[in-house]
């Protein structure tokens, strides 16, 4: 019999998400043993029409990861989503958009020149931007389009399953391989595979008592107490708004988590959770002193949605 | 009691339910306005539900600024059972500051959010 089809694929992404599929060390050998990889463009060396090629349904595990930024990335989900059996979006871009969604918050106009006229390293007096298509002597040249926005993967297409993280950690990767190549039963469709059911604040190791919270802190401006909660201490901890699975590795190293699990299940959006979590330790009832502490949180939208903007009820727009 | 019928009633125990994603969902939905109604301050029959939605809304306000809707679409107050009148008030007030801001059309817009 032959083996498994494997494929794996990058869109709009930092290339983190396939050092995570390396992380998982020597298994990466079993997973060559049980699965024949039929596409992986960080990796090996295919071409889009040998994916073309195939018959429908004849990829049994995709694993895409990064947002959809341009009209390649659009196409390539297409294209594999019709190949695939099983689609998973894999790491925080393809599932909500992570740091690229980000950009969501400018427009494409005002992205492009930024990056194109205004940064200062640059000097385009000629006002030159990227155009999909150039006319050369030749014939003509295309790239791909910007699209106006980034989108996560399944607002583009249906999606199996989500593996969340940025990235997702290597033994959740493999715990999810494992499973797949042990043949179990697989979840509902539309479940979240390689995380933990509760909250950051689940597994963190650090000591928590009542919080009363008179101002906040970026981790640069106070002493930060190794053993006690980081929200406690007033420092803005996405733990209560972020789904388990990682470990707490960020707040174990002393570092605020940033989110990048995603809102914990039963949660719809993860910038609401933060909004409400802090909302609860400010310790005022008083307006004006209500705003002063708040006034402290620097980037409440750049932080609670850190990893979520794309995918959050305003930027899916009540999908 | 007369006043602007654009108002569409949800009632939940105390404004502290009032789940800040409910808000978000309202306006990702269509809504152009939110008016959160809740008991005064000393009023909460669970203590301190109301104290908690005022924190809440100042902090939505400032992430709905941020994302480029205007926060005047948001609006708590205060208003006992027993005041009919100043409900009334406040729906005919507020719709008439929504119809000044016009429709929030957040699905026509560029961004993702506004």
């Amino acid at each position: 019999m032959s083996k498994p089809k494997l494929a794996l694929y990058w869109a709009a992404s930092c290339g983190g998400c396939e050092i995570a599929v390396l992380d998982i060390e020597e298994k990466i050998l079993d997973v060559d043993a049980n699965f024949e990889i039929v596409l992986w463009p960080c990796v090996t060396d295919f071409k889009y029409n040998d994916v073309r090629s195939m018959p429908d349904k004849a990829i049994d595990l995709c694993l895409f990861n990064g947002g959809i930024r341009t009209s390649e990335n659009r196409e390539i989900a297409e294209l594999l989503r019709k190949k695939s059996k099983i689609l998973v979006a894999f790491g925080s871009c393809a599932g909500e958009g992570c740091i690229p969604g980000l950009a969501n918050l400018s427009t494409k106009k005002s992205l492009f020149d930024r990056v194109y006229k205004e940064t200062p390293s640059t000097d385009n007096s000629n006002g030159m931007f990227p155009q999909t298509v150039t006319k050369i002597s030749e014939g003509e040249l295309e790239i791909p389009e910007f699209l106006e926005k980034l989108i996560p993967l399944d607002a583009v297409v249906p999606v199996d399953y989500y593996i969340p993280g940025c990235p997702p950690q290597p033994h959740q990767v493999w715990a999810v391989l494992e499973h797949i190549i042990q043949g179990k039963p697989l979840p509902p469709q539309g479940s979240v595979l390689g995380a933990g059911v509760k909250s950051c604040c689940d597994e963190c190791p650090r000591t928590r008592e009542e919080k009363k919270i008179r101002r906040f802190y970026r981790p640069h401006e106070i002493l930060v107490d190794p053993r006690q909660c980081l929200l406690d201490q007033g420092i803005v901890c996405c733990g209560p708004a972020t789904r388990s699975g990682c470990g707490a590795l960020c707040v174990s190293a002393g570092v605020p988590c940033r989110g990048c699990y995603g809102a914990p299940p039963e949660s719809p959006d993860q910038g609401a959770k933060m909004l409400s979590a802090l909302s609860s330790v400010i310790d005022s009832t008083d307006p004006e002193e209500i705003e002063q502490i708040i006034s402290t949180i620097a980037d409440p939208v750049g932080t609670f949605y850190r990893f979520s903007l794309a995918g959050s009820m305003l930027g899916r727009r009540g999908k | 009691m007369k006043m602007a019928p654009n108002v569409r009633p949800i009632r939940v125990m105390c404004s502290g339910r009032v789940d800040p994603s409910f808000i978000l969902k309202a306006f990702a939905l269509g809504a152009d306005g939110v008016l959160i109604g809740g008991c005064h301050p000393g009023d909460c029959h669970y203590s301190e539900g109301n104290y908690k939605t005022l924190r809440r809304s100042i902090l939505l306000k400032r992430m709905l600024k941020d994302q480029g809707i205007d926060p005047r679409r948001v609006r708590l107050e205060w208003i006992s059972a027993s005041e009919g009148d100043k409900y009334a008030r406040i729906v005919d007030e507020f719709v008439q500051t929504i119809k000044e801001l016009g429709p929030l059309n957040l699905q026509k817009s560029e961004l993702a959010v506004a």
